[in-house]
Formats: C-alpha cells, sequence, structure tokens
C-alpha cells in the first residue's frame, strides 16, 4: 500500500514528476509535493469546495481526486489564475467588491467561477447563484462574491468582445 | 482629503487572491505529522489503553502520564467568584473522560498517514458513567455530578432580584412567558484549528504557528501550562481562515503539541480534519431562557422575571471562562430596553459535551430573541402594533444606566428602527401580505431592534471577576528612514481587514497614503502585548492606540519641520505627504524629516533620533446599534421559509471604511439567518455527536442566503477616541429575532409559536399541528 507510483503533473502549465502513494489526493500532492499552498482543504469529504482546482478546464475537488487520477490532465490551481502582475478579472473583481474575507475559501470559489465561465461565459445571475452553491465561504455571506463573478463574467465577455 | 470614510479596497487582499497568503498548514512542510485519539465515550472512568508492541510503533504516542511526568499542568480558567466551580483541564485525558472526542492520546509518526495508521492501534478502555448530555439532564434531582467539583452540574451562577419584581407582576395588565431555546452551534471556520510547532536547535526555542485570535494571550496560557519561561515561546497566527470567537480559546491540544515540540527537537504539526473540529472545537448557544414579561395596559415593560440556562459543556473555557455566555445573558439581557425592575438568575451548566468557548455574539442572539419575542408577544395579547410597543420602550435618553448597572452611552434605538420601517414600508408590506394570505400564501415581516456592546476594555472584564482580565490594547509605531510606517498591533485580525482600516486611521493623522503604512499583527515576537481580535473591539482599541501612537509620530513630525523650516511647531499641517508651514508657500517632503531626524540626528540636539512611539488605550466600552427587519414567506405545507427581504440599518458611530463595515454586517447576518434556520449539532443521548460533518451541520450556501440592505447612521461615541463603535457581531446578534418574528407573523392566522431555533422545517410542520389555527 505504501508503494509510490511516479506519475507526471501537469499544473499551470508545467510538468512536475512525482512519486506518490495511490492513496494520496490532489490536494495533498498539491500542497505538499508541490508547494502550491494556494489550494486549501477546508474538510476532505468533497463538501466545502475550498479545494476546487482545474482538471482540464473543469472544476474538481481535488480532495476527492487521487493524484494517480490526475495524471496526463492540465490542472490549473489559484496560483496560474493571474497574468503575471495582471490580476484575472475575477481576482480583479472580488478584490474590489469585498468578495473575500479571511480569504481561506477564496482560491475555490476562483477556480470554481473560471470553470463555470469558461463552460458557459453568458451565466445569468440565477446560473451563477447555482454554480456558486457549491461551494461554502463562512464570513461574506455570499453577496459580494456572486456580484464579484457577475461583474468579473461582464469584463470577461467585453474583452473578449474586443479581442 | 481624508482617508476615513472612503471605500479603499483592501491592503490584505492581492495575496490572498494569488494563493499566497500564508495559513498555518502551509507551513507544514518537513513537519512530522500529530494526531490525537480521541474518545469515543461521553463519559466514563479510563481502566487502560493498549498500545503497540513498541518494536512496532513507528513514531511516539504519548498519554497524560508522560506529560504529567513533564510537568505539564492542567489548564485552569479562573474566574474569581463564590459561585463559581474550577475544573482542572488536562492537556489529554488520564484517569475520566468527560465528553466524546477528548484528547485522550498524542500520536507522532513521519507523515500524516503513517499518524493516522499508528493511532488506530491505541485503543482506549473506558468504564462508561451515565452521561449527562442536556441541560434537563445535568439538572435532574438524580444527576450525577459530570465532575467532583460540581454538584448540581452548576459551573457558574449569577443572579439579582430588584426589590420591586415582584409587586410590578402584580401591577400588570398582562404578563407574557416565554420559554425559548436555541439548539448548541458551532463558529464552524472554514479553516479548522490546528498549529505547526518548530523548535529552534540555536536558541531553544519553539515557535508555535497556530489559527488563533489571540496570540500574546496563548503564548502567556500555554507558558503556565507547560511551566517554562514565557521567552522560549513565540507564537504566530499567520493568516486565519476565520474564527469568529471560537479560536479565543486556549485548547488543550495546543499544550499537547508544544510539549511535544520542545521535547522531541522536531517540527511538527497538527492539523485538525473537519471531524475533530466538530467534536472537539468549541460549541455554543446551547441555551433555554425561561422569561416572562410584566407590562402595562399602554405597553410598557415593567419588569422581568427570568430563569437563564446555558449549557458550557464539559470544561470552562481559557482565559475567558464558562462565564462568557451566562453571564452575558444575565448582564446583557435588558438590550436597549428601559424598565425599572429586574429578577434573573443565569447558570452555566456542566455536562459531557464538547466545551462552551464564544462563538460571534455570544448570549446576544438569544438575549435579543427574548426581549423581540416579548415585545411582540406583549404587543399581539394587548392589541398594540409591534413597532408602537418598541417606540413606547426603547431606551433614548442617554447615558442611560439598565438595571443591571450597564451604562449606555449615546445611540440611536429609536431613530434606526423608525429608519429600518420607513425603508421597509410596513403598509405596503401589510397590503401585499393580506392579498397573498388570500390566496393561501403566507408571507410576514419581522423586527428586532438591539444594542451591541462593543469596544469594551478592563473594566468592563474586571466586572466579571476573571483572573485573566483582557481589554487594553497596545500599538508601536515607528516611521523609518523613507517616510515608510511601521504600525506594530497586538490585536490579532483574521479576515475583517483590521490592517487596511487602521491604515485609513493613522494615514489621516500623518498625511500619508494607506498603502505606506505596513501593519504587523499575530506575532508575538514583532508585537506589543496586546489581547488578540473577538468582541468587536479591534476597530475600537487597536484603533484608539493606533491614533495615540499616531499622532505622536504627527507632533515629532511637526517639530523636525518647525526646526528645518524656521517656524512654529504649531503652524505646521501634514497631509499629501508634505509637511506645510501656515501662511507660507513652504513645505517639506514628509519623508525628508524621516530621512533627517535618522542619518542627520546631530542637527536636533533636543530630539531623540528617529521616530518610536507607543499608543495604549483602554475604553470603557461603546453601544453600538441596529434594526434588522426581515421579511419571509412560510410554506404551510413543507414548513419551508424563504427569506425575501433582509434589511439592517446600523449604527456603528464613524465609519472608517464603508466595505468593511458592509462586509461584517453581510456575514454576520449569514451567520444569524443560519442560526435561525438551519444549524444545529445533536447529540444523542449517549453523548454521541450525529452531526459531525459539514453535510450534516447543514451550513447555508448563497442560494439560501439573501442580499442583505444595508443602511447607515453615524452616532458618534463619546465613549471611544475615535468615534468609532464595534461591529463585528451585530449582524449574528439580530438576525436570529427578525426571521423568527417574521416566521410567527407570517403564521399568526395559525396562532403558532416558534420557540426553538433553528426554526427547520420539521419544527415548524409541528408547530402548524400543534396550533389551534383555521384547519388546512
Ligand atoms: S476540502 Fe475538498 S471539498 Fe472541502
Ligand atoms: S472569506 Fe472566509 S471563508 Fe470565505
Amino acid at each position: 500500500m505504501n508503494e509510490k507510483l511516479d506519475i507526471t503533473l501537469t499544473v499551470n502549465g508545467r510538468s512536475h514528476a512525482l512519486g506518490v502513494e495511490p492513496r494520496r489526493n490532489l490536494a495533498d500532492a498539491l500542497r505538499d509535493d508541490l508547494g502550491l499552498t494556494g489550494t486549501h482543504v477546508g474538510c476532505e469529504h468533497g463538501v466545502c469546495g475550498a479545494c476546487t482546482v482545474l482538471m482540464d478546464g473543469r472544476p474538481v475537488r481535488s480532495c476527492l481526486t487521487f493524484a494517480c487520477q490526475a495524471e496526463g490532465a492540465a490542472i490549473e490551481t489559484v496560483e496560474g489564475l493571474a497574468d503575471g502582475d495582471r490580476l484575472h478579472p475575477l481576482q480583479q473583481k472580488f478584490w474590489e467588491l469585498h468578495g473575500l474575507q479571511c480569504g481561506f475559501c477564496t482560491p475555490g470559489m476562483l477556480m470554481l467561477a473560471a470553470g463555470a465561465l469558461r463552460e458557459n461565459p453568458d451565466m445569468d445571475d440565477e446560473e451563477i447563484r447555482e454554480v456558486m452553491s457549491s461551494n461554502l465561504c463562512r464570513c461574506t455571506g455570499y453577496q459580494n462574491i456572486l456580484r464579484a463573478v457577475r461583474a468579473a463574467a461582464d469584463v470577461m465577455r467585453a474583452e473578449g468582445a474586443q479581442g | 482629503m481624508s482617508w476615513i470614510g472612503r471605500t479603499l479596497p483592501r491592503l490584505e487582499d492581492p495575496a490572498l487572491l494569488r494563493g499566497l497568503g500564508r495559513y498555518f498548514a502551509d507551513l507544514a512542510r518537513g513537519a512530522q505529522a500529530v494526531k490525537f485519539v480521541r474518545s469515543p465515550m461521553a463519559a466514563g472512568v479510563i481502566t487502560g489503553i493498549d498500545l503497540p508492541d513498541p518494536e512496532d510503533i513507528r513514531g511516539h504516542i504519548f498519554l497524560a502520564r508522560d506529560l504529567e511526568a513533564g510537568g505539564v499542568r492542567p489548564v485552569q480558567a479562573v474566574l474569581d467568584r463564590p459561585d463559581y466551580r474550577r475544573v482542572p483541564h488536562p492537556a489529554l485525558a488520564g484517569a475520566r473522560v468527560v465528553f466524546t472526542g477528548q484528547a485522550v492520546a498524542m500520536v507522532v509518526a513521519e507523515t500524516e498517514a503513517l499518524a493516522e495508521d499508528l493511532a488506530e492501534q491505541v485503543f482506549v478502555d473506558i468504564e462508561p458513567e451515565d452521561p449527562v448530555i442536556s441541560i434537563g439532564d445535568a439538572l435532574a434531582e438524580d444527576a450525577r455530578p459530570v465532575h467532583p467539583e460540581t454538584p448540581g452540574n452548576v459551573m457558574v451562577e449569577g443572579a439579582m432580584r430588584t426589590p420591586g419584581v415582584d409587586q410590578a407582576f402584580t401591577d400588570a395588565a398582562c404578563v407574557v412567558e416565554l420559554n425559548l431555546r436555541s439548539q448548541r452551534q458551532t463558529a464552524m471556520p472554514m479553516e479548522g484549528r490546528g498549529g505547526v510547532a518548530d523548535y529552534d536547535a540555536a536558541s531553544g526555542r519553539v515557535t508555535l504557528y497556530a489559527s488563533v485570535q489571540m496570540p500574546h494571550m496563548l503564548r502567556t496560557g500555554l507558558a503556565d501550562a507547560l511551566a517554562i519561561d514565557e521567552g522560549l515561546l513565540r507564537v504566530v497566527a499567520p493568516d486565519v481562515g476565520g474564527g469568529f470567537g471560537s479560536k479565543m480559546a486556549l485548547f488543550p491540544e495546543y499544550v499537547a503539541l508544544v510539549w511535544a515540540c520542545f521535547r522531541l527537537k522536531r517540527k511538527l504539526a497538527w492539523i485538525e480534519d473537519r471531524r475533530e473540529n466538530f467534536l472537539a472545537g468549541s460549541h455554543s448557544r446551547d441555551q433555554i431562557f425561561s422569561v416572562k414579561g410584566a407590562f402595562s395596559a399602554e405597553g410598557r415593560l415593567l419588569a422581568i422575571d427570568g430563569d437563564l440556562r446555558s449549557n458550557v459543556g464539559a470544561y470552562s473555557c481559557y482565559p475567558v471562562t464558562c462565564g462568557v455566555e451566562p453571564l452575558m445573558a444575565f448582564a446583557e439581557l435588558p438590550g436597549p430596553y428601559d424598565f425599572a425592575h429586574y429578577g434573573v438568575r443565569s447558570r452555566g451548566i456542566t455536562s459531557n459535551t464538547a466545551m462552551m468557548a464564544p462563538y460571534r455574539g455570544v448570549a446576544r442572539p438569544m438575549l435579543t430573541l427574548t426581549m423581540e419575542q416579548l415585545m411582540d408577544r406583549a404587543g399581539a395579547k394587548l392589541g398594540i402594533d409591534p413597532v408602537e410597543m418598541r417606540r413606547r420602550n426603547l431606551v433614548t435618553k442617554f447615558p442611560h444606566t439598565s438595571p443591571t448597572g450597564l451604562v449606555f452611552d449615546e445611540a440611536s434605538y429609536l431613530e434606526a428602527m423608525e429608519a429600518a420601517v420607513k425603508i421597509a414600508d410596513y403598509p405596503a408590506f401589510r397590503a401585499r401580505q393580506a392579498e397573498a394570505r388570500a390566496g393561501g400564501r403566507y408571507l410576514g415581516i419581522g423586527l428586532a431592534v438591539f444594542s451591541e456592546r462593543t469596544g469594551y476594555g478592563t473594566p468592563a472584564f474586571a466586572a466579571r471577576k476573571m483572573a485573566i482580565v483582557p481589554g487594553y490594547e497596545s500599538v508601536d509605531c515607528e516611521m523609518g528612514p523613507s517616510g515608510q510606517v511601521t504600525l506594530r498591533i497586538g490585536a490579532s485580525p483574521h479576515g475583517q481587514g483590521l490592517k487596511t482600516a487602521l491604515a485609513q486611521l493613522v494615514a489621516d493623522r500623518i498625511g500619508i497614503a494607506p498603502d505606506q503604512i505596513r501593519v504587523i499583527a499575530g506575532d508575538t515576537d514583532a508585537t506589543p502585548y496586546g489581547w488578540g481580535s473577538f468582541a468587536s473591539r479591534s476597530m475600537v482599541i487597536a484603533g484608539g492606540a493606533s491614533q495615540f501612537a499616531a499622532d505622536k509620530v504627527a507632533d515629532k513630525l511637526r517639530r523636525i519641520a518647525g526646526q528645518l523650516m524656521e517656524v512654529p511647531p504649531e503652524t505646521i499641517t501634514l497631509g499629501d505627504g508634505l509637511a506645510m508651514a501656515a501662511g507660507t508657500n513652504r513645505s517639506l517632503p514628509i519623508g525628508d524629516l524621516a530621512r533627517a531626524i535618522h542619518s542627520q540626528s546631530h542637527r536636533f540636539p533636543e530630539m531623540e533620533p528617529g521616530i518610536r512611539t507607543q499608543g495604549f488605550y483602554d475604553p470603557p466600552g461603546t453601544f453600538s446599534n441596529a434594526a434588522h427587519i426581515c421579511e419571509v414567506e412560510v410554506d404551510t405545507q413543507t414548513g419551508g421559509v424563504r427569506i425575501d427581504r433582509f434589511l439592517v440599518v446600523e449604527d456603528a458611530g464613524l465609519l472608517i471604511n464603508p466595505m468593511i463595515v458592509d462586509g461584517q454586517i453581510a456575514g454576520g447576518v449569514a451567520q444569524g439567518i443560519a442560526n435561525a434556520l438551519y444549524e444545529e449539532l445533536i447529540y444523542d443521548e449517549y453523548g454521541t455527536l450525529l452531526t459531525s460533518s459539514l453535510a450534516d451541520y447543514l451550513p447555508p450556501t448563497c442560494a439560501e442566503i439573501p442580499p442583505i440592505e444595508i443602511h447607515h447612521m453615524e452616532t458618534l461615541s463619546p465613549e471611544t477616541v475615535t468615534g468609532a463603535k464595534g461591529v463585528g457581531e451585530g449582524g449574528t446578534i439580530g438576525a436570529p429575532a427578525a426571521v423568527v418574528s417574521a416566521i410567527m407573523d407570517a403564521l399568526a392566522p395559525f396562532g403558532v409559536e416558534i420557540n426553538t431555533i433553528p426554526a427547520t422545517p420539521d419544527r415548524i410542520r409541528a408547530a402548524l399541528r400543534e396550533a389551534k389555527g383555521p384547519a388546512r
């Protein structure tokens, strides 16, 4: 059981060779093996969504995903969201609209929204609320998170239309 | 141009948004893993602990006897009151266990997985005792004492009775009797408890990085428990993923962790899982309030007679003690209402359940629910509109002394309510309600008016007779040679945006921009002694201390500028990064002044070199206030409640950063709604916690929490130097009362009473079945 598997994880465009136990989950591999501690662990049982990352563009709970399942997939974490010094529109709007307090749920919220907007850039408010209801936040009362996702979606659409 | 009052984006956020925050678990690389073996039973005598064969142990297993042999003492939370029963809280249970989840053994192994494997091989034999779980169990005639020290199971009791109480009840035109219950809840921060303890061989010191709200106090408590020189310990609260009061306590796991770190001289990490947080973190609000109110025919409240019971669990939390809920309930029940006669007994009752510790609002959500239900139900009996009931009873003259001796400073209880009522537009709502009812739909509106005692210093805590009296704050302020400011604070924010708000405050006093002010918090090596962040205190107290420290910096800058420009210091004004001499067009950049006093100090023989100041503040306390109005629709078939509108008119005094204030209110209201409708911890009769995952505890998501509409009034407090009042807890305090009031208004045709929160669909259906209303 303690035998290690050699895998390659592609995270934020860089590939990393790792030896992991089959039982190691993706959240732990990202945090402990790769030092990418932006992905947070709030429950380890798939409820809170703090650990959300993108796997081939789709939001997944990294606490419920084995690291070896992620072999070959393109993984994106919050550390890869900004474009160098330029914050991603989601990050920018969370900042401007006070979509975070303690910041613990924030990486999961950002990645969830990023994945959902990639799949459907035209989400209406009801769809945003539906999607975002899969993650928990204890600080904000959620409203500013929803407003931030809405505002970021608008910016991204406008940017997309231009470019 | 003033920075105060501006919605400045938070200085804290860019790092958090990029995933560059540093929470304690992010610092665990290279650490050995610590796990605790926990009691599967609520009560019993430990008859033996089976360990694996020594040669099979890859790591370490420590028991209570190892800690005792190492000189570790139990944690002792002390209240200096004759009614207080002192119960030592051991780091690991040795002789007996007193709640399910109590730590019995600590294991240390190379990795988390190996530590878990090892923990699974430790078996604790327990001879069970009768578990005492509920308030009813604990107060039963033949109840077994939870501890030898607590016969009758009362750990603390406050009581008073003014002479006129009985007469007032005799004279009353109307008496309302309430029996309200709040189910047990927990703060449930998204980040659990835990710490990384790192041993430094060179100095022999241990640094504990932990998810806590009071690093200085924790260090003092740890040094006492470990009987070591406090200087050997550094406690750091790095980024903390929410606390809400639950991370104020010195949990025994921290004592064991730090002890093991000194002993093994290795870096160790204890990262609790969610189940441990539910089982062995702190609980709150397991309360039953039985209260009678006497009213005149005109609806004036004459007297209150009450018996308040709070289940404080198995231990008294350090340092604030198990008095925090019952004694607050006792002292603050009258709230913003003006009446004379008060006869209340309030008990903290021990049981075989997890320890009670503060949770946002502490006793005030329940006491506000109580007072507001008194107003609503008396109004219904007397035929007086609920808003009018409050008009007739709210305090309007200040300062006001309550029957329990609390002095209320200037506030806007009546004005805030009137503003809220006007914005809510009751007549329009009543019309909608009537129309909906005709169609078989049940809408309701509810009102809560309350005070939020905030920003209180040592006098308030001393009155509670705590052996450790928190309350003041200290701040060190330094301007470096380039004019950059470092503010070191004893408070310990964990999500509130305090660093930004303090930077705004200090920027105005010194005349520079907030982004030139670096605020350092949460590190006992880098900050002056202070009490941390809790009880809606930081903006008031750390803010006051910062203001004093900043004013001294400004004074010195004026003296330096005065000398350099050869004008009297009083004629210098500071702003936009410049020192300007009044009546001239001369100015000097503040950075030049700072450089001069550092690098050319010989030119200022009258002054000490550099610019370093201190500020202390220890205020008596103030009261914020608010009115909440909630509109709901109740589905009488399912018992489900949907919140259609939630309105807050808040008066928190001077607003430093309105965006941050609104964030505190909205987050607080969300927790209050959760208390009112969703969340409860359930123990079965054996003391097994049935709700030990997020899926069972039901914290609300964004699908349940409505938009919160917030309006402000600004009554400046004469009791705080900045004029700001605290605002951390109000949302949570008022929301349950407003929600319950709205549900009862919706179900008024059925005569339904809601007496227990959370008002879950099951409870609402049961209340509808019991109510004698029209048949449906
Ligand atoms: S940590 Fe993965 S869902 Fe909570
Ligand atoms: S910001 Fe603290 S949990 Fe969401």
